[in-house]
């Protein structure tokens, strides 16, 4: 259980409705101190909308938030000054130079002018926007605006940070860059991150939500996800013998559930496809059973479920059993 | 007030980052110009109404073109979004924004200063119906740019926002020609009459400072600030 002192979001049966649209249902779930926290979902599964609802945007229907024990609507002045928010869009003044842009929401956040300066020193050193500090945003490329969209962020350190989408739309040296930035942000900041990335989430972040039609579809660590989850998990090994034989024979071995067979492209060899339960490691097993028979085994590999496994299973259950019956 | 203060500051240096300003402070004084010649070549008296009778009509159409940008930009690249988000007061924002545009009105107000100055140089004006022209012409100004800060805060699209601040504006200052319509109905007449924005700006050409205007001015430019915040609350619940 948290305690108050080490919660610093906690989002409490938060509902949101558009007229009759519900984006978010009875969504519940706190960060402690110091997590980065990862909100996948896919488009349209209310992801922004309760990013909104978290940075004080648009209130809830129904429910609350709170942000470093200030709550978002009774005290909404208070808990916007512990928040630094990166929009989807990364919206910026074009007109205004990065370091003029800077200062502006320096003073905003009700910083004074000796440490104004020196902070935003600091940050556009961090940022390694240095050869732009006097560049019109308006002629930056994607890439740029976003570390200067990280920069308006940071720039008054906030307890929490909120970054919807922060790798969209940047080339992938920048991306790699984008998330060992927020991997180090993460030593001092708590930080929520939306993303619609799989592979982000478990390089970056300690923990998921996953987050389906506006409800909660799951909370746990990227890990954890895959062990509980699992269902079934998957060997893939290839064997040279006659197909229908060495099916039998898999099928036989205690924990498989099925075994699929296909041509591998080497001259008779097939490639099996064991389905078995999860938690168990049954490869030595499939292993002494093929050369127990004098067939020869090429290859032999264990398949984990991915996350977009998990997710896939938990954002479009119908449609995943449709294709898959 | 250290907030509404760096938003004033931003929104005014930004005005002269782009053209704009610059495009309409030129039209109005090119226009006013005009007035200021014709008036004084046809009627060869040493007055400054000829200039500001029209100017307040001038400003009615030069205002929302002012603000049109103030909140309707920030809507379409989506900056609303971190200004709101900001541990900012939604009354700052628009105060500071609209102080910005007040200040813009006033500089290109205080260039047409030098007719006035003409007129001393070669003749002996009343300086009564100039200076009460010109604190007229100021809080028309400030009422049209109320109005047109709210259009703006309606719509992300500067355009619109300038032709519904334009329209509203309209409406407002012609009302007064309704009046004549109702000559059976006093009150009506009386009550049009009073909302009208050009029935109070001729008292002030006249020579004219009534407190009832002054009030009136000023009603009416706040309620416009009242309603931009609390449209701008209203964008949040969308």
């Amino acid at each position: 259980m948290l305690t108050d002192e080490t919660r610093m979001i906690d989002v409490d049966h938060v509902t949101k409705q558009y007229g009759d649209f519900v984006a978010v249902e009875d969504v519940t779930f706190s960060v402690p101190k110091g997590e980065i926290l990862g909100f996948l979902g896919p488009n349209g599964a209310g992801k922004t909308t309760t990013m909104r609802i978290l940075t004080g945007y648009m209130p809830p229907t129904m429910g609350s938030a709170r942000i470093a024990g200030y709550d978002m609507m009774t005290q909404s002045l208070e808990a916007r000054r512990h928040i630094g928010y990166l929009p989807e869009t990364v919206p910026l003044y074009t007109d205004m130079t990065v370091r003029d842009y800077l200062g502006f929401q320096a003073t905003l956040r009700g910083m004074g002018n000796p440490r104004k300066r020196a902070r935003i020193d600091e940050v556009i050193d961090r940022m390694r926007l240095q050869e732009y500090a006097d560049t019109l945003i308006g002629k930056l490329s994607k890439g740029y605006r976003q570390r200067v969209g990280i920069s308006q962020a940071i720039l008054h350190e906030p307890d929490v940070l909120v970054l919807d989408e922060p790798t969209i739309g940047i080339d992938p040296i920048q991306v790699v860059e984008t998330r060992q930035i927020i991997k180090d942000l993460g030593k001092e900041h708590t930080i929520i991150l939306s993303t619609h990335i799989l592979p982000e989430v478990s390089m970056v972040c300690q923990r998921v939500i996953i987050i389906s039609d506006g409800r909660l579809a799951a909370v746990d660590t990227p890990e954890n996800l895959s062990a509980r989850l699992g269902g079934p998990e998957r060997v893939r090994m290839v064997v040279r013998g006659p197909v229908r034989e060495v099916t039998g024979v898999l099928r036989d071995i205690g924990g498989v559930h099925g075994v699929e067979s296909e041509p591998s492209g080497t001259e008779g060899a097939f490639r099996f496809q064991v389905e078995c339960r999860a938690g168990r490691d049954i490869r030595p097993q499939l292993a002494a059973a093929v050369i127990q028979r004098r067939w020869d085994l090429l290859e032999l590999q264990a398949i984990g479920m991915s996350l977009e496994d998990i997710f896939l299973q938990l954002t479009t259950r119908e449609e995943y059993e449709e294709v898959h019956a | 007030m250290r907030n509404t203060l760096a938003i004033f500051g931003k929104e005014f240096r930004t005005y002269f980052t782009s053209p704009m300003a610059y495009i309409i402070a030129a039209v109005y004084l090119a226009m006013s110009g005009f007035f200021f010649v014709q008036d004084l070549s046809s009627l060869q008296l040493a007055r400054l109404q000829g200039l500001l009778g029209p100017s307040g009509f001038l400003l009615l159409l030069i205002a929302p073109i002012l603000t049109m940008r103030l909140f309707a930009e920030e809507q379409k690249l989506g900056t609303l979004e971190l200004l709101l988000t900001a541990p900012v007061r939604d009354e700052e924002v628009v105060l500071g924004k609209f102080l910005a545009a007040l200040s813009i009105l006033a500089v290109m107000i205080v260039l047409t200063a030098y007719y006035p100055v003409i007129l001393m140089l070669f003749s002996n004006p009343d300086l009564g119906p100039i200076l009460s022209g010109y604190l007229g012409l100021f809080l028309a100004g400030a009422c049209f740019l109320a109005v047109g800060l709210l259009a703006s805060s309606f719509t992300a699209n500067q355009i619109l926002a300038a032709i519904l601040g334009i329209g509203i504006l309209l409406l407002f200052w012609l009302i007064s020609g309704a009046a004549n319509l109702v000559p059976q109905y006093p009150a009506v007449r009386d009550i049009l009459n009073y909302v009208s924005l050009g029935g109070h700006y001729s008292d002030f050409l006249r020579g004219v400072v009534d407190t009832k205007d002054v009030l009136y001015y000023l009603t009416f430019a706040a309620t416009c600030l009242f309603f931009t915040v609390r449209s701008l609350e209203t964008r949040r619940w969308r």
